[in-house]
């Protein structure tokens, strides 16, 4: 491929919203009411037509016959990119709300200046994105103020997801040797720079909610090189369930 | 960019009009705003749509209604979707918001007044019932991509809210 760090670079992006969106669309029909139950799927869908927008691009780069449901659909566990923290599941609402607050935040300064990018496509793809994100970012941060401000029990469970999840925060601003050249290019991202605006954010929302923010420094990375929690796996398998059974079928 | 600068060729703009919005079909794709460009090129019409929301899942059939529609008139067509510039709920015509109100949809307010009334701190989106200002927001995210909840306090009509996009 003549462009593989691109490639992959866009598969980086695209992963997280993928992931995260399988893990939102997990919630249809099982949400605590009928209001968030289609919050979280529109939120899932909106994730999921971004995806398709990155990954047609990636398939028009790789230039072989590759499509975009070849790439979300066929490969494995390790060849996903996708940060820890968008494949962490759904164990109570408030994890579901704490995970796609905390990466709302980061996506959203993220596509912010992935719109100063070099690269004309990305930068119409977070053209479009960042109106979408603006929508979760405050439907994921009303939620987390309601639960922590809320009663005791729903205050202690976001305060749990917060200090779980906290440990994968870390992550979104590591950045990998082909980010690297991506950013030497004037392609991608500098997420280093992003995480100093990230912290402040979140820990002014989580203070508005009444909750912690976590002191612990210790953080897990391994996503975005492929190594992940043993969560992928499984989710991989749901979403991967009809193509693997009857492959290359087609709606 | 405006609508004013869509680039479609008059002789198309008639059979264009008879294609609705799958999810809202009193409202066509012309008053949506989706269409960027229709040129005939060699006999072939090539058109360029451009979606409301990335996930929108009617973008598909409204391709393929736009095909139809040509097919119907004489044309072969291709249909491109192109995602810069992005839509905004700007490009939605006067009809179109006519259209959108006539239907029980409250039109986008501009961009200000929207974030207020999402943050649920200003009372502005009329209920489409009774005309009632005494409205409030139910959910940010309604029953397609591009809409949210409201309910009048007055008629206790829930209806749909056209989320301003910009």
């Amino acid at each position: 491929m003549k462009n593989e760090n691109l490639y992959n670079y866009i598969l980086g992006i695209a992963d997280n919203s993928l992931v995260l969106g399988q893990r939102m669309g997990e919630l249809c029909g099982h949400g605590p009411s009928l209001e968030t139950d289609i919050a979280c799927t529109n939120i899932s869908l909106d994730l999921f037509g971004q995806v398709r927008s990155y990954f047609q691009y990636a398939g028009k780069i790789a230039g072989d016959d590759r499509t975009e449901d070849d790439i979300a659909m066929l490969r494995k566990e390790r060849e996903y990119r996708n940060v820890l923290l968008v494949e962490q599941p759904n164990t109570n609402f408030a994890y579901s709300i704490g995970r796609q607050f905390l990466f709302d935040v980061y996506h959203l300064a993220f596509l912010s200046e992935l719109q100063k990018s070099k690269d004309l496509t990305l930068c119409a793809i977070a053209n479009k994105c960042i109106k979408e994100v603006s929508y979760h970012v405050r439907f994921s941060s009303d939620w987390v103020k309601r639960l922590g401000d809320g009663t005791e029990e729903s205050s202690r469970k976001m305060q749990e997801a917060i200090n779980d999840l906290w440990t994968y925060t870390d992550e979104l601003f590591h950045q990998t040797e082909a980010d690297k050249v991506m950013v030497s290019e004037g392609i991608g991202v500098d997420v280093t720079k992003l995480k100093e605006n990230y912290y402040k954010q979140v820990s002014y929302l989580l203070d508005e909610a009444d909750l912690q923010v976590p002191e612990s420094k210790w953080f897990q990375k391994g996503g975005k090189e492929g190594i992940h929690t043993e969560h992928l796996g499984f989710l991989l398998s749901d979403l991967q369930y009809m193509q693997r059974t009857y492959p290359n079928m087609e709606w | 960019m405006t609508a004013t600068e869509q680039n479609i060729n008059d002789k198309l703009i008639s059979i264009l009009e008879q294609v609705s919005d799958p999810e809202i079909p009193v409202l066509s794709i012309m008053d949506m705003g989706v269409v960027r460009s229709a040129v005939i090129i060699d006999n072939i019409v090539k058109v360029e749509i451009t979606p409301t929301y990335s996930g929108c899942p009617a973008m598909d059939v409204i391709g393929d209604d736009i095909k139809m529609a040509l097919k119907h008139a004489g044309y072969e067509s291709e249909i491109d979707l192109i995602l810069h510039p992005a839509w905004t709920t700007d490009w939605i015509t006067p009809k179109g918001r006519k259209a959108l109100e006539d239907y029980g949809i409250a039109a986008p307010l501009d961009a200000e007044a929207d974030k207020d009334v999402l943050l649920n701190e200003k009372r502005i989106v009329k209920c489409t019932n009774c005309g009632s200002q005494n409205t409030r927001l139910v959910s940010q995210f309604g029953s397609t991509a591009c809409k949210a909840q409201f309910q009048c306090d007055d008629c206790q009509e829930p209806f749909d809210y056209f989320k301003c996009l910009k």
